[in-house]
């Protein structure tokens, strides 16, 4: 059956499974758009008030599903807005599918109107790219991006399709949606070393990180930290992957660790290290990380393996079929020694680690809306102090439910992100916010109320950016350089000017109130907690340094 | 510090060798030299990259280039089981009083004279970088005036081949 360009993506993109895409239109998407209104029953489109937010809201999708999130928007400024999501996606390792308009091919060169080279741009930042210039290719790359995007390590993977492309018609097949990749074999010697290893350990240490939730392995590290004895530490993105309220878990280690799970790393005499890429804000100093450990690194992209901190034995593989392997061979082990002394660390922790003290602390906005909020319920955040104390306070119950920018730390994300969880799951999503990153892409609201989204924001409103704050007072000399940000923004009447409600809260009892509000509220609710300009978050380690120069009052 | 060779089998797409070199750049690797060109296949070309570094860099290069969805086959060259070539084109200052020393350094050398003037002689030299090296530093008193080197190319001893590893 003959089709256009246009018409083989949109059949592409259905046949490999998605459902919804994020996008904003122009110039040179528009044969596109004229499709996705042509089928708007068949495959449904959220129009964002930016690129940027399409983007962060592809990655949200994603997040929250493990599906392939799809973002569009038209050449030039629309594809470069799509930068910053598809980096953030990259550094994550989210499934996503960018389609990018660009001028006819005749015209690609000539430094055309709102011609730029977004292959070239986003190279460094995709799996891969692919620029179509001829339509007989085009179903087959769009199969293939969605493949590369999914397999192994996910990532995002952009398709630029010039506008002559959308209109030639070329003869279109029906095809399958990308089968699941297959994974290394592991041989049993291997897991015997690892097995021995395990048996010989008399001070191990789970480390799981965002591996452990795309191989959707929460139960297989529980069951092998039962049958050995061991706690359960996290990176950033590894949280969520355990509920928080396990016994075994320690939370999360690394420059704003839990005071526990960071020493009980340290002090560890091995370190099951699942799905973690060892970053320098979990390492800290890379030459004295974890002395007396040995390490063994699991990991589905082998390049990870020995890249940051080398591992005493590395296996490359999905992590899934390895623990339920690796469980079955390790024996069975109870070790009080090492459970007194990490009950004697959190013993300390309660008494010694500052939590704030302003009127409405963070750490009670936290718990407040971990109590309100069900199982099942989307946390996105931005990033900074507000980011950390989600990470360390909030009771995670369900792998997927943490939205969070990681590895670029992007400011800005949450908003885009929140909207695409929401949409994803169907469900109330909460993003908690500061009144630095919301000011970057708070033109999302507008998004969020045309959608009707389910989302309570809740922004941590301090008049500074606190995290560049809390580095300045600790490390500059109290220079606030830039950081205080004497704006006069009435977030109430800004969130009630685009069409959403708009609450304050700044005492316990009122952000109590303010919660019940929003969480029975059908549309977005801003909830403008104010909170002291000096809380800091910590624990904190320095950069580049160890756990005893921790930080904690 | 140690010298690899590594040859790759690529997919003959626009962009490939952006994707390649850009790998480099961006992790922080040295390229010593680069090479492509076409092969017996259609659709594919092979690369040859000569990189210094230290064992870990080059594992670390060797598995961050295999991600890449257009390198099909990867493998660093072992220097006992392979052949390696690199060729340079020299312009040397000359005059008729040392010309006859530079003719014999191209004899011993077993190079090829390419074009003669009465102020300069252009030699084409091919073998393994070490030869093409010494020759440099032979031809350096008499006054380089331009060279140009290809880079090295290296294919397994015996039957042995990328393609089928």
């Amino acid at each position: 059956m003959k089709m256009t360009g246009s018409q083989i993506l949109i059949e592409t993109l259905i046949e490999q499974g998605t459902d919804v895409v994020f996008g904003y239109p122009g110039g040179q998407v528009l044969n596109i758009y004229d499709e996705l209104y042509l089928n708007s029953d068949r495959i449904s489109h959220v129009l964002t008030a930016h690129e940027q937010g399409a983007a962060h809201a592809a990655d949200g999708y994603a997040r929250a599903t493990g599906k392939v999130g799809v973002v569009i928007a038209t050449s030039g400024p629309g594809a470069t807005n799509l930068v910053t999501g598809i980096a953030t996606a990259y550094l994550d390792s989210v499934p996503m599918v960018a389609i990018t308009g660009n001028v006819p091919t005749g015209l690609l060169g000539r430094d055309s109107f709102q011609e730029v080279d977004i292959v070239g741009i986003t190279m460094p930042v995709t799996k891969h790219n692919y620029m179509v210039k001829n339509v007989a290719d085009l179903a087959d790359t769009i199969r293939e991006a969605f493949a590369i995007a999914k397999s192994g390590r996910p990532g995002p993977v952009l398709i630029d399709i010039p506008k002559d492309v959308q209109t030639a018609q070329t003869e279109y097949c029906a095809g399958e949606p990308a089968p699941e990749a297959e994974t290394p074999d592991i041989s049993d010697d291997v897991l015997k070393r690892a097995a021995e290893m395990i048996n010989q350990s008399e001070k191990p240490y789970i480390y799981c990180g965002g591996g452990a939730i795309r191989s959707g392995c929460g139960e297989e590290i529980l069951a092998i930290a039962d049958k050995i004895d061991a706690p359960i530490g996290s990176s950033l993105m590894g949280l969520s992957a355990i509920p928080t309220a396990s016994e075994r878990a320690l939370g999360m280690t690394g420059m704003h660790g839990t005071y526990t799970s960071s020493m009980a790393k340290a002090e560890s005499d091995l370190i099951l290290a699942f799905g973690v890429r060892f970053s320098d804000r979990a390492t800290g100093d890379k030459s004295r990380y974890a002395e007396h450990a040995k390490i063994i690194h699991v990991d589905i992209d082998d390049a990870e393996l020995n890249k940051n901190i080398p591992a005493d034995l590395g296996i490359h593989g999905d992590m899934k079929k390895i623990l339920s392997r690796l469980c079955a061979m390790v024996e069975k082990s109870e070790k009080p020694d090492w459970h007194a002394h990490i009950a004697s660390l959190r013993e300390y922790e309660k008494k010694n680690v500052f939590y704030g003290s302003g009127k409405l602390t963070p750490k009670t906005v936290i718990d407040m809306v971990s109590a309100e909020a069900s199982e099942k319920t989307p946390i996105a955040t931005d990033v900074g102090q507000h980011q950390m104390w989600t990470a360390q306070f909030y009771n995670f119950r369900t792998p997927r439910t943490f939205i969070s920018s990681g590895g670029l730390g992007t400011m800005g994300f949450g908003m885009g992100a929140a909207i695409g969880a929401s949409v994803a799951t169907g469900e109330r999503t909460v993003l908690v916010t500061g009144d630095g990153s919301f000011g970057m892409n708070l033109n999302e609201l507008a998004t969020a109320v045309s959608q009707r989204i389910p989302l309570v924001v809740v922004l941590m409103n301090n008049g500074v950016l606190g995290m560049v704050r809390q580095w300045q007072t600790i490390f500059f000399n109290k220079h606030y350089a830039q950081t205080t940000l004497e704006r006069k923004t009435d977030f109430t009447a800004l969130a009630k000017a685009f069409g959403a409600e708009g609450l304050t809260a700044d005492t316990p009892e009122t952000f109590a109130a303010a919660l019940k509000t929003a969480f029975s509220t059908d549309g977005p609710v801003v909830i403008d907690c104010r909170i002291d300009q000096d809380e800091r978050v910590l624990p904190m380690i320095p950069p580049n340094s160890t756990v005893d120069k921790m930080i904690i009052d | 510090m140690r010298r690899f060779v590594i040859s790759m089998l690529v997919a003959n797409q626009f962009g490939v060798l952006t994707r390649v070199s850009g790998m480099f750049a961006r992790r922080g690797f040295n390229i010593d030299s680069l090479t492509v060109g076409v092969t017996e296949k259609p659709g594919y070309s092979r690369m040859t990259v000569t990189m210094t570094g230290e064992d870990s860099d080059r594992d670390q290069m060797l598995k961050q280039l295999q991600k890449l969805h257009d390198v099909k086959e990867i493998k660093e060259m072992d220097p006992s089981s392979s052949v390696s070539r690199e060729l340079i084109l020299i312009k040397v200052a000359a005059n008729s009083q040392n010309r006859q020393d530079i003719i014999d350094a191209v004899n011993v050398f077993r190079n090829k004279i390419i074009d003669f003037s009465p102020e300069a002689v252009c030699m084409e030299i091919t073998g393994e970088s070490s030869k093409l090296d010494a020759f440099i530093e032979l031809m350096k008193p008499y006054g380089i005036i331009e060279m140009c080197r290809t880079g090295m190319v290296s294919l397994d001893r015996g039957t042995e081949c990328l393609a089928n590893q």
